[in-house]
């Protein structure tokens, strides 16, 4: 995996929750053997109109939004099917990072960003960034207000700063184990392998075949 | 302090926890199908990697298979996905039960069928519906593509321990409710993130009370509250189930008595803690409908489309986009929706007592005018078992579809697709936009409450439906 830079680019929004992996990347484009060549066909339903062209009623799709890279949506973003297609789709369509908010509901927590989809982001330096309800609302006052928003993303500093008539700064929480990953583009796979020992040792003591 | 089932099952599985927190668990059966696993292989052929167990690796065709002429595959690159995996199995030695295969079937299906599935495991797949497993007392997660890999090439996944979450369903559910109709209610409870971060365990009087293919379906949306894994404690008759058939892969005589001595050992002691509970009465369980495009909007057959400000958990302008798309207004009775297409199948609903409990309804009835049923068993060994029983018959006779065995309408990677604006009463497991078909409208139900649609051509009440 390519390592994870720190980065500054265009923000877009899509104030939608629960945007699940169907919408992302439609079925159709999951019979491809190869890993690459989604980025046109991501959210196509909503994307494009029936002859082709693009949806005048997608907010992605508008002019102020060409060549972004960070992405605010909703709460929930990529629940349904667990297709890592949704965040090869994201990454080749140019974003690296993507914001949504941690909801508290009824005394309950609604993260971000579905379990799933948050870990294949993290198999694709895609890097996704959990901020409070408050936090995700002013930015998309700030994307409103604010024609060809930029922001830098720190993943060093977990922050994300806001480019806007003054700076504004939201520092975020990461799992040190998936920071640490992204940064230094780690191989997971390898990463495991260096434990080649441990795995051995307990393939001897587990019999997997019968019962455990 | 004691543990949960999932607690005793994980720690069974550590082969080593890092420093950073991460444990690297062992994976004991890996499950494959041709949608998100030919870029795994791929990668492993790119760094010489090899597949480390290929002896608990086991795949299957059901994503993009025809359900009607399996000798002829139209779709060139459905056919390119299945060659790759045929091919793949060929080079990195991986058994595959192929089209021409009598135990061919959707991947969540056979698991079990085959005796795969078994208390106390650690499954994976590259699919989200893998939590199905867990009504075995199993952990059983969906992972990405990233993961197969790693999964194929060290047997291992690196996790991060999930939360436990107590789901407990006590009382019974009445007559025509299920299992079906038990998630759904959970689901619009807790919302489809309310698992997020979870590991789910059903418990309570209803669920000892369920079947193992119940239990299967309940498992199975899981995933539809956001949790990666739904898990049920084994018993009797988990069993029961795993001794009867032919499961080739269970263990047998003294194997099995040894097994079974170990899996008693699994359900969670009564001391043990859970990070978070939540008890549902299953006896004031009403049949679920959905009536919007996710899993969470979702109402009982007796009530009617909310208003958009009144659904909780949900913002008024998610849900007006919901009804738009659904082409919906609000206080509508759900049972005056007429519905154009019904399909009766999937991994949630596609097993022998989900296609008795249909033909039940059909038997002496015919299909309402207008309306194209399909019954898609969920693998070759059910379709065998039914035409056995005469359920294809009870079928046909009723003017539905007898299909072959296949992932089919659920996501529509094959043939089997809703046209812009129909409306579908779906024994599947997820209702989002275009998820059975490209601007297609679907309804989330129980096989009983699909099939009597089938036949009135609008949802009913099947509790008092004659």
């Amino acid at each position: 995996m390519e390592a994870f830079k720190n980065f500054k680019g265009i923000v877009a929004g899509l104030d939608r929750a629960n945007v699940d992996t169907d919408q992302i990347i439609p079925k159709q484009f999951l019979k491809s053997i190869a890993r690459t060549g989604f980025g046109k066909d991501l959210f196509f339903d909503w994307r494009y109109a029936p002859d082709g062209s693009p949806a005048a009623d997608f907010p992605l799709n508008a002019e102020r939004f060409k060549g972004a890279s960070i992405l605010v949506t909703g709460n929930n973003f990529g629940c349904g099917s667990s297709r890592e297609h949704a965040v090869w789709a994201i990454q080749q369509d140019g974003f690296r990072a993507l914001i949504a908010p941690s909801m508290e509901s009824d005394g309950t927590c609604i993260p971000g960003f579905a379990d799933i989809f948050r870990n294949n982001c993290g198999k694709n330096a895609v890097l996704a960034v959990e901020l409070s309800a408050e936090e995700v609302r002013r930015i998309f006052d700030l994307i409103e207000t604010t024609p060809g928003l930029e922001a830098t993303v720190d993943l060093e500093k977990q922050c994300v700063i806001f480019h806007g008539r003054e700076e504004v700064s939201f520092a975020f929480e990461i799992d040190s184990a998936v920071k640490h990953r992204l940064l230094n583009g780690l191989d997971d796979i390898g990463l495991t392998l260096e434990h080649d020992d441990a795995i051995r040792s307990f393939e001897k003591k587990h019999s997997p075949q019968l019962y455990r | 302090m004691g543990k949960t089932l999932f607690e005793k099952i994980w720690d069974q599985h550590v082969v080593k926890t890092l420093d950073d927190g991460t444990t690297i668990l062992y994976i004991d059966r890996h499950l494959i199908h041709e949608v998100t696993s030919p870029q795994a292989f791929e990668g492993l052929r790119m760094t010489g990697r090899s597949v480390r167990q290929p002896q608990l690796t086991y795949a299957t065709m059901d994503h993009n298979v025809p359900t009607t002429d399996r000798t002829h595959i139209a779709d060139p690159i459905s056919k390119a996905q299945m060659e790759k995996l045929t091919e793949n199995c060929r080079e990195f030695r991986v058994e595959l039960y192929d089209l021409d295969s009598e135990e061919q079937g959707i991947v969540h299906i056979i698991g079990p069928e085959l005796g795969l599935t078994l208390p106390g495991l650690t499954v994976v797949c590259g699919d989200s519906h893998t939590s199905t497993h867990g009504a075995f007392g199993t952990f059983a997660i969906g992972i990405g593509t990233s993961e197969v890999e790693h999964v194929l090439a060290t047997q291992c996944l690196p996790q991060t321990k999930p939360k436990t979450f107590k789901v407990e369903f006590t009382g019974l559910p009445g007559d025509h409710v299920n299992a079906k109709d038990m998630i759904l209610k959970l689901i619009g409870q807790i919302g489809t993130a309310g698992g997020t971060g979870y590991v789910l365990e059903y418990c309570g009087e209803a669920i000892r009370s369920l079947s193992m293919e119940a239990r299967m379906t309940l498992c199975n949306m899981s995933i539809e509250a956001g949790a990666r894994a739904g898990m049920i404690a084994p018993d009797d008759t988990t069993f029961e189930y795993i001794a009867s058939g032919d499961r080739r892969f269970a263990p047998k005589g003294k194997d099995f008595e040894k097994a079974v001595a170990a899996w008693r050992k699994l359900p969670t002691d009564s001391d043990a803690v859970y990070d978070r509970e939540i008890t549902i009465d299953a006896s004031k369980i009403a049949p679920q409908v959905t009536w919007g495009s996710s899993p969470g909007m979702v109402i009982d057959v007796t009530g009617r489309v909310p208003e958009p400000d009144k659904v909780p958990g949900y913002s008024a302008q998610d849900v007006k986009k919901a009804l738009d798309y659904m082409g919906l207004k609000p206080g509508i009775p759900m049972t005056d929706i007429k519905i154009d297409t019904v399909f009766i199948g999937s991994c949630t609903n596609g097993r022998i007592e989900d296609l008795r409990a249909a033909s039940k309804i059909f038997k002496g009835r015919k299909v309402a005018a207008g309306v194209t049923v399909l019954v898609v068993p969920g693998s070759q060994q059910v379709r065998k078992q039914a035409q056995s029983e005469g359920l294809d018959k009870i079928f046909s006779d009723a003017g539905c579809q007898w299909r072959q065995s296949g992932c089919s309408m659920c996501l529509a990677m094959n043939p089997d697709q809703l046209q812009p604006e129909e409306r579908c009463a779906s024994t599947s497991n997820r209702n989002f936009e275009g998820r059975q078909g490209k601007g297609g409208r679907t309804h989330l139900v129980s096989p009983e409450m699909a099939a009597a649609a089938a036949v009135e051509g609008h949802f009913v009440d099947i509790r008092t439906w004659s």
